[in-house]
This record gives C-alpha cells, structure tokens and sequence, in this order.
C-alpha cells in the first residue's frame, strides 16, 4: 500500500459528512449481496456432493449433554454435534437393549436436541454405561461413574447447597477480611509485600481456572468450539471489569471533587471482590455439578484444607485498603465479603440443578478474565509512577509474589 | 468425565461432602440416600424398541426354508433345480450371487451388509449324502469373494486358496459331492477374512443321511444360524442374534406343537467372540455335534459352540407355553440374542 493513500481517504472524509453518506452503506452491502449470492449458488450447487457420493457414510456425531437419574430411570439429554442428521435407532444400557423413548423424537438435524427416557433399574453406588445406537449401528457413550439419584430442587437441597457455598465462599472469605486491622498497622514495604502477595496468590487462581476452563471446553461438543468459548469468556470478563473499574473511580472521583488514593484503593477492593466473586462462582458450579454427579466422597481433613485454601481471598481483598491507609468501617467489610463470597452458593444452586458444561466454561472463563484483571490493577498501583519492571524487582515484592502463589500451591495440595 | 472436574475440585468437593453431612446433622443428602426404588425391574422393558421390516427378509420364513423353498416355484426355479441321476441321486443346481446391501439387524438399524442373494444368513442349502452339488456363484459385490463349503471336496473347489477369489463382476462354479451327511456350512473365503464373515457372506449347508446310512425321524425342522454384527467395525459386536434380527423370534415367538419333535440345525458363525451357545428353557434336548452320527452325542439344555461348530439339536416341548431360548452368555442374550418358542397343544 502505498503512503498516499491514507491521505487521499483523509481528504474524503473531511470533504463528506462525518456520518457514512447513503453511496458508502451501498457500497458496504455490495460485499454482503456478493457473500449472499455465493451461498445460494453453494446449497444450490452442493460442489461437496461430488466428493461424497450416494454410498459414502454419514457423518454422524452426538454428545450427552446432561444425564439424570431419578425413581423412574435414567434421563438423557442429547445432542446432534455433527452436520449431518442423525437418527437415533437403539439405546445399550450396560450392553443391554432397552426400552426409551424420545422427546421431541429421534431424528436429529444438525444442533438439534432431544431428550431420552431410559426406564432402567440403576444400581445406587455402582457405574453404569449408556450408548445410542444410531441408524447406522454407530455408539456414542456416556459413563454414569457413580450413580446416585439426581438432586431437584427442594427446601432441605437449596439450604444444603446454600450451608456448602457459606463454608466454601462465604465464611472464609469473611475471615481472612478480619486481618484488616492488622494489616492496617503494618509499615509501606510490608504493604508492598503484602499486595505482591496478593497477586501471588491471584495468579495462582488464574493458573487454576485457566487449567480447569481449557480442560472443561476441550471436552464439549465441537460445535460449542469450548476453547474459543473459553477465550472469549475471559477476555470479555476482563475488558468489562476495566471499564467497570474506570466507570467506578469517575464516579468515586465525581464524589470527592479529586481522583484521591483513597477512593483508588476502594475501587481497587471491590474489583478483586468482584473478580474473586466470580472465580468463587465457577467453583460452586463446579461443587453443584459433582454433588449432582454423584462424586462427592469423605475425608475431614481436606476441609480444612479448602478453608485454608479460600482464607487467603480475603486477604487479597482488604491488601489493597490497608495499603492505602485507608478507614473502613464494618459496613464495607461484609459488602466486600458478601461480592466475594455469595456467588458460590449460587454456582452451587445453578450446578447442582441446572448442570450444563457450556455454562460451566463459560463462567471458569468469567471467573479467569475477572481475576487478571484484578491482578492487572494491583500491579498498577504497586508500582505507581515508576516502571512496572523496576518495582517489581524489589526484595519485598518478589517474596511477597512468591510466598502468595506458595501459600495458594501448599493449601492446595491439602485439597489434592 | 463429562465437565471437566479436575481431581483437586473433586477432592475439594470431597471435602465438602462430609462437612455438609456434618452440617445437616443426621439428615443425609438426597442424593447419598439408600438404596431407593429406581425404575422397573419389569422384563417387558429389556430389549430393543420397535419392529424390523420382514419385507425383505423374514426370520420367521427363514427357519423352515431350504433350496429356495420359500420362493414361488417359477421363481424358484430360477436359483434351484434339481435333476434325478442315473444312480439314483439328485445333481442341485444353485445360483447364489454375492450382493452389497443394507439390512435391518435391529429396528431402525442398518447394517452395510455383503450378502448371498441379499439375506444374511444366506439361503440354506439341503443336498442328501451322495447328491451332486453345483454352485453358479456370480459376484454382483464390490469385492472379491468366494464361496468356501464345509465337506469333502478337492482342494481347486474349495475357495480359500490364493487365486480362487471370484472378483466383481466374474463367476465361478462350484462342484462336489454332499458328503459327509452332517450340519455343515458355507462362507466367504476372501481376505480380510474377518469381516469377509462377519460382514454377513455365511450361510447353513445340510446334508441329509442317505437311505443306506440310515435316517433322522420326521420333525418339525428349524434353522438356527447364530450370527452378530459389529457395526461400528471395531471388532466387537453390538448386535447379536440367532439369523440375523435382533429379538426377532422374541416378537414373533417359533411356534412348535407339544409333543412333536423339534430338529434344530444349529450353526455359530459369531465373529470376535470365541464361543457362542443356546439354552433352551424348561427342558432338556438331545445333541448330535456336527449332526455326522444318528446317535446323540449328550443330552443337555446348554450347548457351546466354536465358531464354525455346529450341531443338530433335537427337542420335544411336554408342556404347552412360552418357552425362552437364548445365548447362555447373559451379555448376548441382552445384546438380541433372545427368542421364545411357543408349544401349542395339536
């Protein structure tokens, strides 16, 4: 391209209005029109079809989108990945024919979905495998790895979830916020030690979730295209929480007449309140999804373990303020703790209930998008003026990096 | 595991399992409640859903016809002729053609079969010890393939040899003397030879005792191939039968008359399984391996057999009612290998 050419176009748009004139959305639709022709002549043409004659096999692919278990037997719904239509002919419970029946049918076009009726004695505790024959004889397999009723909503289920969610976020989030007054008397470099720290501890949980969400969304049905999904879920988190968090210091600093630290720091706060509130959420998903599956085993001593683990969360929240010497009065502190913590119990409710492995990966990736950007924002204002290379070359910071991500690996080994 | 659970957030929710139990003291989770009253047990549930086609091939049809018997006799005449020699046997004339087609081995499931005359098993031939044997074998498929007979006969008949494949579009006639009398069977010979079988080129060839061998008492006469299809060609079967259909004779029970004495020539041609068997409920039967001596071999309900074993089974009903028979591999009989007899008073 050549360098006159910018120019030209400049000296168009300054002759033109500054609104696109009728003549340029003509000329945007001329490509659309073209993209639109094209298509047509493609299904009208089908060029594929000469390399896929009469006799060559369909390509037939389906996914077990969520399977339950109730009085009457197994509940399977399912759904067509693939582009060609797909009837279902056969279901195999553990090798056996069965009985089923669909809703809304058998045959499924490209995305479509149906529901199978299995009315199959399952054996509470054991595993079962259920296969759809397709009319070509093809299986496609699901492993009920322990089969244990599927949970409803009901008042004794909702207050169980709502008790995991208040141990699993609620409450340890709320105690790590309790070192606030001591972290409140602690000198500038341990401050800077201590916000260090929490990126360390930060980066663990994006290093988690990331692993989690890619594994989640490479395991969906090749249409959802998980790790894309995955990607975009936590680059939108990301971009939306900066401009929340712009939006936030406006206002904070419409308030207060000036852009102070204080009202930085507070910002600052509830964005890793928010950004943990979201992680917390994926985790609860993912804790509703296993009690539903059926995988929920015992063991005391990775509770504690898990209370430790989500202890530092709290901490991460108040870092910030207690760095900015900031007074925070009781009020906040349970705001703070209740963004950061309440959303898992509605993961809890929503895995548990409403199982579905997009959502899932969807939210890990919220959850992801959510606490880059938080760990973003407290290297920002770690360094402040100077570089951000310089200040975190110093002694105290990288400890506190170090020890933040150590503290998160140890805890977490507790937990498996 | 379908939503990714990574063995720490399992572990973790592990964890959170005992803590809830704690929690709501005494009262389980719904989930981790006793063992509670999952759906019927009730037998009319097993099995698989629907009716096949008998349009074009019936299994009912199929148990009672040899040399073409089911077939109007000007049609007939056309795949079987039978001439009187001077010696006093038959020369039987046969045209089998090898034909690509889809069968239907379980409702709404078709499997790209290589057929004998478009059914599998392949039509039955019934030749009496010392008869002439003559197969005009025409490949109408898409690959070679031969027709390799159980029994004596000299080696350039035998269609397993290299260079004996019968290519598409080609013939070759086969010719020998029906000897031993016995149960014996046909098959496709061409390699892969596996799914040359299994693809459905098999079929039962019975050669009935001549007068001065002596002679089988008169019956009510069944043929039973034991057969199965691994329709997703990874060398385990998801379909098994006794010709063909899955639960065919589950639907349309075999009706036999009490008293009377049921033969069945019994034939396993089960690919990647090692062994196939029948058990036949309520009763005992006598069993004559390979059918090659008048006198039973052993009396039993249960009988293995190899692939490529056979044997004559001969029954009598006592009681009148429904009678289950299936692969005593429950795994089989739960895969479509299940069927009744239904003994009626005469």
């Amino acid at each position: 391209m050549t360098s006159d050419v910018p120019t030209k176009e400049r000296a168009t748009e300054n002759s033109a209005d500054v609104s696109p004139s009728r003549t340029a959305w003509v000329l945007a639709l001329v490509p659309l029109a073209l993209l639109a022709a094209l298509l047509l002549g493609i299904v009208w043409s089908d060029p594929a079809q000469s390399l896929r004659p009469e006799s060559y096999p369909l390509v037939e692919r389906l996914a077990f989108q969520r399977v339950m278990l109730d009085e009457t037997g197994i509940v399977a719904s399912i759904l067509n990945d693939g582009p060609d239509v797909v009837t279902i002919a056969q279901v195999l419970v553990d090798d056996a024919y069965w009985m089923f029946s669909a809703d809304p049918g058998t045959e499924l076009k490209h995305l479509g979905r149906t529901t199978l009726r299995i009315p199959y004695p399952w054996v509470e505790g054991e595993a079962h495998i259920v296969k759809v024959l397709t009319s070509t004889g093809t299986p496609f397999e699901y492993e009920i790895a322990v089969a244990v009723s599927t949970p409803k909503p009901s008042g004794r289920f909702l207050a169980v979830f709502t008790l995991i969610g208040l141990y699993v976020g609620v409450i340890p989030v709320a105690i790590g916020l309790l070192w606030f007054p001591f972290l409140a008397r602690l000198s500038s470099r341990s401050m800077d030690f201590l916000l260090a720290l929490t990126v360390g501890l930060l980066l663990f949980l994006l290093v988690d979730g990331v692993q989690e969400g890619l594994e989640s969304g490479s395991a969906l049905p090749d249409a959802m295209q998980g790790t894309a999904l995955f990607v975009l879920g936590a680059f939108g988190a990301f971009l939306l929480l900066e401009g929340v968090g712009g939006w936030l210091r406006r206002q904070k600093g419409a308030g207060t007449g000036d852009g102070s630290g204080d009202s930085g720091a507070w910002v600052l706060a509830v964005l890793i309140a928010v950004g943990i509130g979201l992680h917390n959420f994926g985790e609860g998903l993912a804790i509703g999804s296993a009690f539903s599956l059926g995988e929920a085993a015992l063991g005391s001593l990775l509770i504690v373990g898990f209370t430790l683990h989500n202890t530092t969360e709290g901490l991460a929240i108040v870092a910030p303020l207690a760095r900015a010497r900031q007074r925070v009065g009781i009020g906040h502190l349970v705001r703070l703790g209740l963004i950061g913590g309440v959303p898992t119990i509605a993961g809890a409710w929503l895995g548990g209930f409403v199982y579905s492995p997009v959502w899932a990966v969807l939210f890990l990736a919220l959850g992801v998008g959510a606490i880059a950007q938080v760990a973003f924002q407290i290297v920002r204002q770690l360094a402040g003026d100077r570089p951000v290379v310089r200040q975190l070359a110093q002694g105290s910071v990288l400890a506190g990096l170090l020890a933040g991500f150590g503290v998160m690996y140890a805890t977490g080994m507790l937990v498996g | 595991m379908p939503w990714g659970i990574t063995r720490r957030s399992w572990l973790r929710v592990a964890g959170l399992g005992s803590l809830a139990g704690g929690l709501v003291s005494g009262s389980k989770l719904a989930g981790q409640q006793g063992v509670s009253h999952p759906a019927s047990h009730d037998g009319h549930l097993a099995g698989p859903v629907g009716r096949v086609s008998t349009a074009d091939y019936d299994p009912t049809a199929f148990l009672r016809s040899w040399n073409f018997s089911h077939l109007p006799p000007a049609e007939r005449a056309q795949f079987y002729t039978e001439t009187p020699r001077p010696d006093g046997t038959l020369l039987r004339e046969y045209e089998l053609h090898s034909v690509d087609r889809e069968i239907e081995i379980a409702p709404g499931m078709f499997f790209p079969a290589w057929t004998f005359n478009g059914q599998v098993p392949g039509p039955t031939i019934r030749a009496t010890e010392g008869d002439r044997v003559r197969i005009r074998f025409k490949n109408l498929g898409s690959h070679p393939h031969t027709i390799h007979f159980h029994g004596w006969h000299p080696p350039a008949m035998d269609g397993s040899l290299p260079g004996q494949e019968v290519h598409p579009g080609e013939s070759f006639v086969y010719e020998f003397d029906a000897d031993p009398f016995g149960l014996h069977l046909y098959h496709c010979h061409a390699i892969p030879l596996k799914r040359h079988v299994h693809k459905g080129l098999y079929g039962a060839f019975i050669v009935d005792p001549r007068p001065t061998s002596g002679s089988r008492p008169p019956a009510d006469e069944l043929v039973m191939v034991m057969n199965a299809f691994d329709t997703n060609f990874d060398a385990e079967n998801e379909v098994y039968a006794v010709n063909t259909v899955a639960n065919a004779y589950a639907n349309d029970p075999i009706r036999v008359t009490v008293g009377q004495l049921v033969r069945i020539y019994l034939v396993n041609i089960t690919e990647f399984d090692p062994v196939n068997s029948l058990h036949l409920h309520s009763m005992f039967f006598d069993v004559y391996r390979t059918g090659t001596s008048l006198t039973p071999s052993e009396k039993t309900d249960t009988l293995m057999l190899c692939q490529g074993e056979r044997a004559i089974v001969e029954a009598v009903f006592r009681y009148p009612g429904d009678f289950m028979f299936h692969a005593h591999q429950s795994e089989f009989a739960e895969l479509g290998w299940m069927g009744f007899f239904k003994a009626e008073e005469k």
